[in-house]
């Protein structure tokens, strides 16, 4: 019985780990077939820029710059004059998941960076500012509270972009 | 600041918080004069929208006066009166350029918590948990107003801070529902929920030109204030037999146009309650849809439903089925109250729309929890409960 139980904390905490550590729409080793990108996504807005500011040749907007050449831009025109559509790629290929994973826990995960910069350069073209959220916070940070702070945080670079 | 905080589950206490500061420069500072409850608050209270922290400040329907302006506002200036729709939104995005401002891609500052969940995020809310921004709701002295220019209105002269409140919200859900489920002259129009929204719904029906418009609820007196108030007719389903009386009063069609302004902790009188409160409890569905299972069945063929009422996320017994085979049109969304705002006040400062009536119950902020304890239970006849900070 021992046994049993030892080999289900084993096996859900594994998958638990997994779940974690992998960001969303990547998936481990062993489901790896001809299917499986090998090259990094792109992580694509469309943008309804107030004028026509951005261009294939025009500087990019701060938050996207910021990231120099970690990252590779697309920018191409959205139909049904949607805008355009801004894509920012890392330029050198995948990281290993646990490396990936423990990147994503500490907040470097540069996937994290390519969403909040994209974010970020959506509301300036868009709106010539980036919403801040409200501060002081009216919430203290309590037992009850800390899990969806953290959620919250981590959040802000996190995402389907 | 005073400020009516969540504390936990069916927890409230009123007690002093930092005041709010400008953090963008479209920002306004509003001083609330007037703030009301509403249902959708209650499923943030009863702890089914698990995104709040103790601390939050709830409430989103809120009329006050300007305190200071950004140097990007350009409408507004310090002392106007305004009515503030209350969700956030940009104004400049593809959504809001469509008028669908409740869909902004700006203004929520924590999208991807609505996005792992919904696959996408609507805008933000103000007092609405950390799902839809986090930001401080307008049970308070002060709020902060982002994109100022966008959701702030200026009150006309003529149109009371009383009226005028419930333009914020529940005027222009209501509206919403009517105008965006397609009603036109001659339709028969249902309307579950006599509550706020749901009254403002059937008022927008009659405005819109319906032959007819019922409204289905269990209290008496909202069913008394509907008829009295809005012109229309009423049914109570626990002393009658909606379908029955549904089928009769559109010639043995069904409605044209059904609009569900319940949500997602409905109630009937059936064993199909029973049904759902366990399964809601268990956690097994995180919302009650029974006003929109009924909206669904009695609708006409290639009829329209839309839901108004708040949903959470997943819901058990949803007759699929019906939707499909009687060709129906289905639509939901929170409010794109920015499209109908002044046109709401236009309407208010002409008498159209009367809408005090519903703040049943006007207190200081001091009492904001007995005011939901009496919101909640519906005690004394409370539709709406109304808030005044600087009482």
């Amino acid at each position: 019985m021992k046994a049993l139980v030892k080999a289900g904390v084993i096996v859900v905490g594994g998958w638990t780990l997994r779940r974690f550590l992998l960001p969303s729409g990547r998936q481990g080793r062993w489901q790896r077939g001809p299917l499986m990108r090998r090259e990094p996504r792109w992580h694509v807005v469309t943008v309804k820029p107030a004028r026509d500011e951005l261009t294939p040749d025009s500087p990019l907007p701060e938050p996207l710059a910021g990231l120099g050449d970690a990252v590779e831009v697309q920018i191409r025109r959205a139909p049904a004059d949607r805008g355009i559509e801004l894509a920012v790629r890392l330029r050198d290929g995948a990281q290993s998941p646990v490396t990936a994973g423990t990147r994503r826990l500490a907040g470097r995960d540069p996937h994290q960076a390519i969403r909040a910069a994209l974010r970020e350069a959506k509301q300036l073209l868009e709106t010539g500012e980036v919403l801040h959220p409200d501060s002081p916070p009216t919430t203290r940070t309590t037992a009850v509270n800390k899990p969806l702070q953290m959620a919250t945080r981590q959040g802000r670079r996190e995402g389907r972009l | 600041m005073k400020a009516l905080l969540w504390q936990g589950v069916n927890e409230l206490s009123v007690d002093e918080v930092p005041d709010p500061t400008m953090r963008n420069e479209q920002d306004a500072i509003i001083r609330v004069r007037k703030t009301a409850t509403c249902g959708s608050d209650l499923h943030l209270l009863g702890g089914y929208v698990p995104f709040m922290e103790r601390g939050d400040v709830l409430g989103h329907e809120f009329l006050g006066e300007v305190v200071e302006v950004g140097p990007q506002v350009r409408k507004h200036k310090v002392g106007d009166r305004v009515v503030v729709c209350s969700f956030v939104s940009c104004g400049h995005c593809w959504y809001c350029q469509q008028q669908q401002f409740s869909l902004c891609d700006n203004g929520n500052t924590n999208p991807a918590i609505t996005e792992k969940v919904w696959g996408f995020a609507p805008g933000g809310c103000y007092g609405y948990s950390h799902a839809l921004g986090g930001f401080a709701g307008s049970h308070a002295e002060y709020i902060r107003v982002p994109y100022a220019d966008q959701g702030a209105f200026t009150v006309p002269d003529g149109v009371s801070d009383e009226r005028a409140l419930f333009a914020s919200d529940a005027a222009p859900t209501g509206w919403m529902g009517a105008d965006l489920g397609g009603v036109k002259a001659g339709d028969v129009v249902a309307v579950w929920g006599a509550g706020g929204v749901g009254q403002m719904a059937a008022r927008a029906a009659v405005l819109l030109g319906a032959e007819r418009v019922i409204i289905i609820d269990r209290y008496a007196n909202r069913l008394q204030m509907a008829e009295k108030y809005l012109g229309v007719e009423t049914l109570n389903y626990q002393t009658q037999d909606i379908g029955g009386e549904l089928l009769e009063r559109s010639g043995g069609r069904g409605p044209d146009v059904c609009i569900e302004a319940v949500g997602m902790e409905s109630h009937s009188s059936g064993a199909q309650y029973l049904y759902d409160q366990v399964k809601q409890q268990l956690r097994l569905e995180s919302d009650r849809p029974i006003a929109a299972r009924e909206a669904i069945y009695h609708c006409r063929k290639g009829g329209s439903v839309f839901l108004l009422g708040v949903f959470a996320n997943l819901v058990d017994k949803f007759p699929l089925g019906a939707l499909m085979n009687k060709g129906l049109t289905l639509r939901g969304a929170q409010q794109h109250g920015h499209r109908y705002i002044p046109m709401l006040l236009e309407r208010m400062a002409r008498g159209e729309l009367v809408t005090e009536h519903l703040a049943t119950h006007t207190m200081p902020l001091d009492e904001a929890p007995q005011g939901y304890n009496m919101f909640k239970n519906k005690l004394d006849g409370c539709v709406r409960a109304v808030f005044e900070p600087a009482r």
